[in-house]
């Protein structure tokens, strides 16, 4: 286990941010803390980098105690912040150099570090540029190098593609994703983005600073969302057999769209059971899965899109 | 020795990332530059004035220079001992500014001790008010050389030492006093109080003989009042020696001399009483040092304390 927590406990005055919530994540995983600002994600985050001390729990990375060894742990995380950390007068080169000194890397070792970092992110271009003055995908890659200068085993994204424009947050993805396949790094994400933790190997969402649900993205969505069809070709026939459906409990809704319906199934085998008892009204459709917006929406009460 | 290499990395961030915006280090420069010119413009003439009637009324003729060069080097201590604690106040910019944009968090998540940071951007702080005290004293000195130069090889020496007992006194105390503060409005409270009342308070703006008595005595309590007192010492020693010795050409007796020297010393705060008594030189560095030793001892406390609350 990369990641070990035992009833984490964090409180600010009244406000419990963080109550006494457990997990693990495993090596290599892709896990995800999801949930709304305020949720405890980014205690949680702070709590694991030392940045804040916790009120209660244990806490463990890659076998090391928070308490006990705090900087065995630092010197095996890396983080990129919600927000970027570096000296944005300073040009990319100073801020990596400043900042591999803090682990102990300098003259060869840095040379030879930076030479891989700037071929895997593709840095050499900006690497004598102000961090003020890049754009926001050329910032979040210098976040990503600084993070992982020190080699890592663990990488530590707090909500990384917040504010960023959409192909922005494809290629920050396909980094993260390229480092994982090629150094099998472990990345722990905080997110509030669905399609973002829907990528994800394990998924713990968060709530009021509890742990309202966990499991695999596949299992969330099959605990918690409905599966839903959609019948194109909307004919008068179709509203009576579905009407019928409804008062027979079979399905547990379904709402007009705009050149639609979206019938919301109590099953994934329901579905199987109407498509083979009225093939007639099946000539254009769709069983989709729910999503992970219908999951948390079900598990926090929250429609993500609107906290 | 790791964490060693570590804090000079530090030193060099913090002073490298204050050069890289002009504008910081524009507005550390700007105070004493005012300064400066202020008493250039308006000032300069009363203190002159002030030596022509000690002269005058002893019938006395003293080189013009060595009067200018005087007045010139009674603005210089008053720029320097005030600078030395206003500009580290206004220096430590980069600690704040680290607060207030989450950079200190990227040090936190490092593996780098809490107190490695705190005397980083301390050792920091300080070079980077003794560059831009070096600088306004370059300033100042050009002007000395143009009105009247008459230092002495070892007061200028001992007024660079005065300097750097001077910004140790300001940095400390700055980095107690804002070690507290973690926003800009605070930052520039803080710095506008220190500029506004500091040169009063150590008797840079105005010598502290010409307050009342109780005054005085107030004042002599306050340990900046010895680091103006020490610049003053080295800053006028070479007048005083070179109006002596002018006066010893116009065949004054030795006990004159001696009775006006020390009545301009008095009067200028070359000389400092504490309730009465004078206070010897060495006594002024032990009392500035002295402090200076306190407020270590209170900054080390502070950040013992905050690395163990989080």
């Amino acid at each position: 286990m990369i990641i070990e927590i035992e009833n984490l406990k964090k409180s600010f005055k009244d406000i419990k941010a963080v109550d006494d919530i457990s997990f693990v994540v495993k090596e290599g995983e892709l896990f995800a803390f999801l949930g709304v600002n305020g949720a405890g994600k980014s205690t949680t985050i702070n709590i694991i980098s030392g940045i804040l001390k916790k009120d209660g729990g244990t806490v463990k990375i890659c076998g090391y105690d928070i308490d006990s060894q705090p900087d065995k742990i630092k010197n095996v995380l890396g983080i990129v912040f919600q927000n970027s950390v570096l000296d944005k007068k300073m040009t990319v080169l100073d801020n990596l150099k400043s900042r591999a000194a803090m682990y102990g890397i300098f003259g060869t070792k840095f040379k030879s570090r930076l030479d891989e970092i700037c071929e895997l992110l593709d840095l050499n271009e900006i690497l004598k540029r102000p961090v003020g003055k890049l754009s926001g995908g050329q910032k979040r890659r210098v976040d990503i190098a600084r993070a992982l200068f020190h080699n890592p085993k663990l990488l530590i994204l707090d909500e990384p593609t917040t504010g960023l424009d959409p192909k922005t947050r494809i290629t920050v993805w396909n980094i993260i994703d390229r480092l994982r396949k090629e150094q099998g790094l472990t990345v722990f994400l905080t997110t509030h983005y669905m399609e973002e933790a829907a990528e994800a190997d394990y998924v713990v969402v968060l709530d009021s600073g509890k742990k309202a649900a966990e499991g695999t993205p596949h299992d969330l969505k099959t605990k918690y969302a409905n599966d839903f069809i959609r019948l194109y070709g909307v004919t008068g026939e179709i509203r009576s057999i579905l009407d019928k459906l409804q008062q027979e409990n079979k399905i547990i809704s379904f709402q007009t769209k705009r050149d639609y319906l979206e019938v919301e199934l109590k099953s994934t085998s329901s579905a199987t059971d109407i498509i083979c008892a009225y093939p007639h009204i099946f000539k254009d459709y769709e069983v989709l899965k729910g999503n992970m917006d219908n999951v948390f929406l079900k598990v926090t009460g929250k429609d993500i899109n609107e906290v | 020795m790791g964490e060693c290499r570590k804090l000079v990395s530090l030193i060099k961030r913090n002073t490298k990332y204050y050069f890289k915006d002009t504008f910081m280090f524009c507005m550390s420069l700007i105070t004493p530059v005012i300064l400066f010119v202020l008493f250039v413009t308006f000032l300069r003439n009363v203190y002159i004035d002030s030596f022509n009637q000690v002269f005058e009324k002893n019938n006395l003729t003293i080189a013009e220079s060595i009067i200018n060069g005087c007045a010139g080097a009674w603005l210089m201590s008053s720029i320097l001992s005030v600078s030395a604690v206003t500009v580290a106040f206004c220096s430590n910019v980069v600690m704040i500014n680290d607060k207030i944009e989450g950079n200190i968090n990227d040090f936190t998540v490092s593996p780098v001790k809490g107190p490695t940071i705190s005397i980083a951007y301390f050792v920091s702080n300080f070079f980077v008010t003794f560059i831009v005290l070096l600088v306004v004293m370059a300033i100042g000195h050009i002007y000395l050389a143009c009105v009247g130069w008459y230092i002495s090889v070892s007061d200028a020496f001992l007024i660079i030492v005065d300097i750097v007992c001077g910004i140790l006194f300001g940095t400390l105390l700055a980095a107690v006093v804002e070690s507290f503060v973690s926003t800009q409005g605070g930052l520039s409270a803080v710095s506008t109080l220190v500029s506004s009342m500091y040169g009063f308070i150590c008797g840079a703006y105005m010598p502290i003989s010409s307050f009342a008595e109780g005054l005085q005595n107030t004042l002599s309590l306050l340990p900046g009042t010895y680091g103006v007192g020490i610049m003053r010492h080295h800053y006028m020693n070479g007048y005083m020696q070179a109006f002596a010795d002018e006066m010893r050409l116009q065949a004054v007796d030795e006990t004159t001399i001696s009775n006006i020297i020390n009545g301009m010393r008095d009067s200028f705060d070359a000389n400092l009483y504490f309730f009465g008594n004078e206070v010897p030189l060495g006594a002024m560095y032990g009392i500035l040092l002295g402090t200076c030793t306190l407020l270590a001892v209170a900054f080390v406390g502070i950040v013992i304390i905050k690395n163990k609350r989080k």
